[in-house]
Formats: C-alpha cells, structure tokens, sequence
C-alpha cells in the first residue's frame, strides 16, 4: 500500500455516490462508483474503501477527504465540502480551459455552469423543482417502453423516425409515449424522442456559449445525449475523461488546492 | 405583500424596539377584533398597498389580509388548509395567499388565535387597489359574495414606464369615486383635514420606515432583510396612524446605535446581497440563519421597501396618493424595475442580488421577462434566482436552494481557480 500523500473527493448524489484520489502531483489516481441508496453515509463509506483498494493507497494516506454532492453534509468524517456546482466546474476545468459552459445532467438534477476565461465560476443554473431533463425522466421513459435504462441506448440508436414529445413534465410525458405506443409508434423511436427532451429541456435553462462540456452520469452512460446536444448547438461536445465522477475529481481537486494554499 | 408579527426567530441579533413592535401588533389584530365584535367602529379590510387613507379619515379599523395570508405562511398554517380553496375553484397557480386565506376560512383555522381572535375579523366593507395584482380583487370578492357586503376599489394601471399625470388623474378620479360608499358604511363624511392627517401620518412613517431601511447602506448593515419583513409591520398595518411613525423613531435610534457600534446583523458580514421578490415565509428563519453562517448579509429588498411612498403629499391628498400607488416598484414596466434595482445595487454596495421567483406571484417574480439577465450584463453583479413561494412551500426544494445559495458564495469568494490541466489520470 503506498502511504504518499493524496486528496480525496466524494460526490454524494441521488443515484450514485462517486469517489476520486488525486496525489500530490495531480494526478487522478483511481475512482469508484457505488449506488447510494437509502443511506447516504454507509454509500460515502463504501465507496471510500473501494477506491482506496483500487488505488491501492492506505486510509492514512488521505491528506483530506472532501465532499460535494446533495449529501455532502452528511458525511461524517469529509474535511470540507463544495457544491456540486463549483466542484463540476474545477472538475471540468482540470480538462478545459474556460469560457466554457459546463453542462451536467444526473439522475435528479441537471446544471448548467458558466466559467469565464479565468476560470471564475460567473453563473449557474439549476432545473426547477422537476424531473423534466434529468436522468429520472430517462429512467421513467424506460418504463412505459418496458426496457431496462441500460438497454435504453441501444434501443435509440435503431430510431428511424423523428417523433417530438411535447409534454411539459415528466408524468404528462408519460402518457403522451403511452398514447404514442396506442398509435403504434416504435419504441426505439420513443426512446430517441425521450433523449431529444431530455437534451431541450436542459438547452431551455440558459444560455450555451464557449466550449461546452457536458458531464453527470447520463452523459456518461447515454451518449445519444452528447450526440443530439451537438446537433442542437451545432458544435462539439467535450465529454472529460471521468465524465460521470467529475463532480468527486473537481472537490477532490479543491481539497489539493486548500492544501496547497 | 405584507408582513408578520412574530418573535424574532431569525440568526440575528434581537432588537430591543421588539418589545414594542409586539405590543403594537398585538393592539391592531385584538382592536380591530373589538371593533367588529362589538361594532364599535366601522370595520375594513384594505389591500396592503391600498387607499388606507380613506378609511383611516373616516374612522375604520383596517384589517389587512395580506398579512394575514403571510401570517399563514409563517406559522406553516398554509400548507394545511391551501386545498380547501383549491377544491372550490381557486388554482394552486394563483396567488398563495389568496388561497391560504380562503383555505383557513374554510378550515376555521387562523394563526390569530394566539391574540384571542377566533380569526379574521369580519368586516363592513372590502377595499382593494389592483396596482399590486388581480388577485387582491378575486380574494376581496370571495368575502363579499359570503358575507353580502361591498367590495369596492380602484383597478389600476400596470406596468407603467412613466408614470404620468393622465394616468395620475384617471386614479384620482377612482378614488374620488369610492367616497361615497365608503362615508355610506361609516355613516359619516369625509373630513378634509382628518385625510390631510392620515396622508400626513402615513408619508411620515413612510420616510421614518425608508431611513430605517437605508441604515443598511452601512457596512455592515444593522437591519438585515429577513429582521425586515418583521419590523416592517406597523408601516403595513398601521399606515396612516401616530402610532406607527413613534415606533419608527423608536427603532430608528436603535439603527442608529448599531450603526454608531458597527454592530451588523448577521455578526459576520463578508458579502452583501440584495433579495428582489415575495420573502418565503415559512421558510425565514432558515434562508436567516444559511445565510449567517456563510458569512453574508442580505442587505436590502425590493420586497420591503415597497411600502415606502415618496409621493404622499398632506396638501394635496388623493392626487398625491394616486401618484404614490402608481410609482411603487410591483406597478412598473421592466425598464424602471431594471433602474431601480441597479440604483438600490449600487446605493446599498451588493455583492450580487437574489431573485425569488414566486411559483403563484408573477407580479412580484421579476425574472420572468429577461431582467435578471439583463442586470447582469449592464451591472456585472452576479445574480441568483431561487425558485420558490411565498405560501406554498411545496413549490420551493430546502436541498435545491440551499445547494444554490452556497453556490453563489463559493461564486463571490471566486472559489473555482484559474488552473487547467493535471486531470490526465
């Protein structure tokens, strides 16, 4: 087990707490993943030890330990913590330099960040009280098409028709593809139509400008968003390396930063 | 729009001119109360930036049901009773007060129980003025279909770009128009010199209230928003009396004080915002409380400001008070909002600005038509928009907007470093 000297981050999220080791030289040293559950600090403890064993890095060597995330303060033993927001846009920036436009789109929520070409955080945006452009819509949309979420991908990619779902949330969206199946509508068209919602509701928050670079665990495991977000603002779409755990690199990255200061 | 009586719960620093404020409050909801009860003197409800004046010349006791709808928020009573209203009609989209409110008639249920009131005084007469809202209107028109009694009032301009003597003289002509029925259910007439003292009364608290509030221009500032929206009290409910300008006095030495101390409320104030929209009351004490503990001071609002009438003039009353209801914040196009609000940044020295967006109050959400932007981009001082209400708390997330505020001060302490490169894992 090596005992240098490292930083921790942890991203408590809705689905999936995320974890990140980053050493003193800056480098990102292992991740991990783990389902957060109903318990938010048995989730930060789980995926503490996973990490440190893919790493191979020993509990000593954690210089600090911070968190970010919507259960970011409820996890016990962290040093310090940051907003999503902030640790979404260190993360990226460890990949970009700015003006950039971070967008990020997990389970519960999805985000949208400006930074200026110093890298200063100028705005954010965050989804109102709704699952409309988050992951929870895609989960919700595999439901009524009857696939699990991770074969909703696959499922799009044999789309041949452009069908628009226009119900505002995620319930009347519901019904309007229960409808749309009545009418004999495909599902694998559906569950491109669902990915092009996801991808209006969120360019519906504000306004895209600079290099974009998309993040969260549904960019992550569903490309077709990356895809359809580049046809929307008509340029590419960096996706970081790390693009699911960005938010636990970025705070892991602050907690290098503090040290360091 | 208005205000609450309650103990101070909020993070900061008691004020001794609290004592005071109690007993005031007290007085107005157990006197109105008596009056209706026994009915020893006209009673009227009065829309919270309404012709008090009128009804104060006259002799009313003036309830006002904004307060009490805030009341409701505060105490959490809303939640409970917002459906009844919603069942007979009334839309979780509009106005959550007007729903609260109707909702606690329904349900007999009423925060004013704790001053001995069984609930809203019942009274002789309705009152409105539409210069803040629609909504005022169909709330007073509900009573006055129950109860049989007259709901007169002005409807009038809205968002007005300049406010200019036609639309001055349309109103003044409303106003004029609503004596009669008002001397009708006072059994009295109007006296000149007793609407002279009212409007007198009422511009002199309303300049005692505005310095109280422009004491907050001082770093750091004595009187934060949130200890506002409580000790703005009186100059709502007791607008147009001697009583409300002594209390002003009262607390206005005590700012002073502070000032003289350097005394802030919060203790630590690294960062000063300005609040434009409806407070979230029942949820006043916490926004208080996350905001003291990140070390930063919400200065100034839009919100309380509102019940200061620069135009009210004893020599030439009902023109002065049609002026003064057209000139307020709530009543004017977005070019005068966007004037003001870069006036009120720049005199109070903001470190950025929070707009509340209102899920039922439109006409006091300004972020709707581009505003919060545009400042942004003409003032460079970073805005946050929270959603939320000012009653129905099922519109606001404590996760989101707590997520949103520490945001927005990792945002001002430039927390996110200009360095890329070194994630290459």
């Amino acid at each position: 087990m090596s005992a240098a000297p490292c930083y921790a981050g942890v991203d408590s999220g809705s689905w999936n707490t995320k974890a990140a080791l980053v050493d003193a030289a800056g480098r990102v040293v292992a991740t991990a993943i783990v389902r957060t559950g109903a318990d938010v600090r048995a989730a930060a403890e789980q995926v503490v030890r996973d990490l440190l064993e893919r790493a191979g890095v020993d509990r000593s060597a954690v210089t600090a330990l911070w968190t970010t995330g919507f259960g970011r303060h409820a996890i016990l033993d962290a040093t310090s913590s940051r907003t999503e927001l902030d640790a979404h846009a260190r993360g990226a920036l460890q990949y970009v330099s700015g003006p950039l436009t971070v967008i990020d789109i997990g389970g519960q929520d999805a985000k949208i960040i400006t930074v200026d070409a110093e890298g200063r955080r100028v705005s954010h945006k965050m989804n109102r009280k709704c699952a409309a452009g988050t992951g929870s819509f895609l989960e919700e949309m595999a439901l009524r098409l009857d696939v699990p979420i991770g074969a909703l991908p696959a499922l799009a990619q044999a789309s041949r028709e452009e069908i628009e779902l226009g119900s505002f949330c995620t319930v009347f969206t519901g019904t309007e593809v229960l409808g749309l199946i009545r009418q004999g509508k495909r599902p694998a068209d559906l569950a491109r139509a669902a990915y092009r919602s996801v991808v209006k509701r969120v360019l519906e928050m504000e306004r895209v400008e600079g290099t974009v670079v998309a993040t969260g665990g549904v960019v992550a495991h569903h490309h077709m968003v990356v895809e359809l977000l580049e046809q929307a603002i008509g340029s590419r779409v960096i996706v970081p390396r790390y693009a699911q755990e960005i938010g636990a690199v970025g705070v892991a990255y602050a907690a290098r930063a503090a040290a360091a200061a | 729009m208005p205000t609450v009586n309650r103990p101070s719960r909020s993070a900061e620093a008691t004020f001794r001119s609290s004592a005071r404020l109690k007993e005031l409050m007290a007085a107005h909801f157990t006197g109105v109360d008596r009056a209706a009860r026994e009915k020893s003197a006209p009673v009227a409800w009065c829309t919270s930036v309404g012709p008090v004046e009128l009804l104060r010349a006259l002799g009313y006791q003036v309830f006002f049901p904004e307060n009490h709808g805030a009341l409701l928020g505060a105490s959490r009573v809303a939640g409970e009773v917002m459906g009844r209203a919603h069942a007979l009609g009334y839309s979780p989209d509009i106005c959550s007060y007007l729903t609260s409110d109707i909702g606690a008639y329904l349900a007999r249920k009423s925060p004013l129980t704790r001053y001995g009131l069984s609930g809203a005084p019942r009274p002789d007469l309705l009152l409105y003025s539409t210069n803040q809202c629609r909504e005022v209107r169909d709330w007073f028109e509900f009573y006055g279909r129950e109860w049989n009694l007259p709901v007169v009032g002005v409807t009038s301009f809205r968002d007005l770009g300049e406010v200019e003597d036609s639309h001055v003289e349309a109103i003044t002509r409303q106003l004029e128009g609503l004596i009669p029925a008002l001397e009708a259910v006072a059994g009295r007439r109007l006296d000149a010199p007793a609407l002279e003292q009212a409007v007198e009364r009422s511009r002199t608290c309303s300049d005692l209230w505005r310095d109280c509030l422009n004491s907050s221009a001082s770093r750091p500032a004595p009187l934060s928003f949130f200890d506002a929206t409580i000790q703005m009290g009186p100059a709502v409910v007791l607008r147009g009396t001697a009583e409300a300008c002594d209390y002003y006095r009262l607390l206005k030495a005590e700012l002073s004080e502070r000032v003289t101390a350097g005394a802030g409320a919060p203790h630590r104030e690294r960062f000063r915002l300005y609040w434009d929209g409806m407070p979230i009351w029942g949820r006043l004490r916490d926004l208080s409380t996350l905001f003291a503990s990140l070390g930063t001071s919400v200065v100034a609002s839009t919100y309380c400001n509102s019940w200061v009438f620069d135009a009210l003039d004893p020599r030439d009353p009902l023109r002065s008070m049609a002026r003064a209801s057209l000139e307020l914040f709530i009543a004017r196009a977005e070019g005068p909002k966007q004037r003001y609000l870069e006036r009120m940044a720049h005199e109070f020295s903001v470190d950025g600005l929070v707009f509340h967006d209102a899920r039922t109050c439109p006409n006091n959400s300004n972020v709707r038509f581009g505003l919060a932007q545009r400042l942004r981009r003409a003032s460079h001082v970073p805005v946050l928009v929270l959603d939320g209400d000012l009653n129905d708390l099922r519109c606001f997330s404590d996760e989101q907007a707590r997520t949103n505020i520490e945001a927005f001060v990792e945002q001002l302490e430039g927390a996110v470093p200009a360095t890329a490169g070194g994630g290459h894992g």
